[in-house]
């Protein structure tokens, strides 16, 4: 099995205040780690991938850790998400590796976790962002809760590189007031309402 | 606070290797951003006292939240930088106003001495583009190692009637540095240049 070979980590976090309108007496917070790692396929046709999800369990638990430890413990997260950047040696394939490894992380430190974990992903050169979609984390049609937030840095993915990126937010868009299921109306079940 | 803030930005970045070779520790940078109205966005103000008051408000609180964020006692930053990028309706004189004449001491402040001079760089925006904070060594000016950059942007800032004021620090030089001159072990701190 290839090792997780890291070069570098970049954790962002944002609190907003309001969005030119009345301030809530709450900030929204939410929080971005990211690792840059080797790709291990880079370069070549490899059929046989899977086992890397395996090798890629501690460094989720480690990033999904850091961020509960940034946002103030997991009773403030309500919300997640996860994507990947391939660099262009690399496959889209290789990006869904992190789909087990990074959402499994995030749902094992978070009670009441039980909507899937919205993701995406993409190749892309040195410099590309992403837009790492949020949804609330027990129930995925919860309205106030969808949300996103763009993440990137200058010098990564390299050609032969991934980065694997989790995020976390503390509640509703700020000025939240399109409707729908709300919150406080979910009933926690099947992970959708 | 005189500085109305919509909202306040945290990057931390870790270097653990670079080119193949392990960095050990790990080089950090940290970068905090706030995004705040610019009080005269579409208007020609001649006394910029507000402006200058906010950016004595932000070097302090930044400085914090980066110092913080590092996870560091001020005593081990080694480097830091300022900029500013003004929304469309302000005014470049504005980003001046906000980083030189009061923002450096409280900064200073966070960090423990800072004899050097805060590196800067200012430029006018929008939301989404990228700004480039220069970093110096905190106390010596001259040391080589610790010339260095952070980027930052915001896909959201700044909007025309807001500015993005940055402030980073690190508690480390380049990753890899090998370009001689003077060191961070060999600087006095004294003078600010060496």
């Amino acid at each position: 099995m290839p090792d997780v070979i890291l070069r570098k980590t970049i954790f962002s976090i944002e609190e907003i205040f309001h969005e030119g309108g009345p301030t809530p007496a709450k900030s929204l917070r939410r929080a971005s780690a990211l690792a840059i790692i080797e790709n291990p396929f880079a370069g070549r046709y490899v059929e046989e991938i899977q086992s890397f999800m395996e090798d890629l369990k501690p460094l989720g638990l480690t990033m999904a850790q850091k961020l509960v430890d940034m946002l103030g413990g997991p009773d403030q997260i309500e919300g997640y998400g996860k994507g990947a950047l391939i660099g262009e040696a690399g496959e889209l394939e290789h990006g869904a590796l992190w789909h087990a490894p990074g959402g499994y992380a995030m749902r094992a430190l978070l009670d009441n976790s039980n909507a899937i974990v919205p993701s995406t992903k993409k190749v892309t050169g040195v410099g590309g962002r992403l837009d790492i979609p949020i949804t609330h984390i027990n129930a995925s049609y919860v309205r106030s809760h969808f949300d996103s937030m763009e993440v990137g840095g200058n010098d990564c993915p390299r050609a032969n590189e991934l980065v694997f990126a989790l995020v976390m937010s503390t509640g509703a868009r700020i000025h939240n007031r399109a409707g729908g299921l709300a919150a406080a109306d979910v009933k926690g079940e099947d992970g959708l309402r | 606070m005189t500085a109305k803030i919509r909202k306040i930005a945290i990057n931390i970045e870790e270097t653990h290797r670079e080119i193949g070779r392990e960095i050990s520790p790990p080089t950090r940078k940290a970068v905090a951003v706030a995004v705040i109205e610019n009080p005269f966005a579409g208007i020609y103000q001649e006394d910029l006292t507000e402006l200058m008051d906010i950016g004595a408000e932000l070097g302090a609180l930044l400085g914090e939240k980066c110092v913080s964020a590092l996870g560091i006692t001020p005593a081990q930053a080694e480097s830091y930088g300022k900029s500013a990028m003004v929304g469309e309706n302000g005014e470049l004189e504005h980003a001046a106003a906000i980083l030189h004449p009061k923002l450096g001491a409280p900064l200073r402040a966070a960090v423990e001495k800072g004899a050097a001079l805060v590196a800067s760089s200012k430029k006018m925006g929008s939301p989404g583009q990228v700004l480039d904070v220069p970093l110096g060594h905190k106390d010596a000016a001259y040391v080589r190692s610790h010339f260095d950059g952070i980027e930052v942007r915001l896909n959201d800032a700044p909007r025309a009637n807001e500015i993005m004021v940055a402030v980073a620090v690190t508690d480390s030089g380049r990753p890899l540095p090998r370009v001689g001159g003077l060191t961070h072990a060999d600087a006095k701190g004294e003078d600010g240049l060496r």
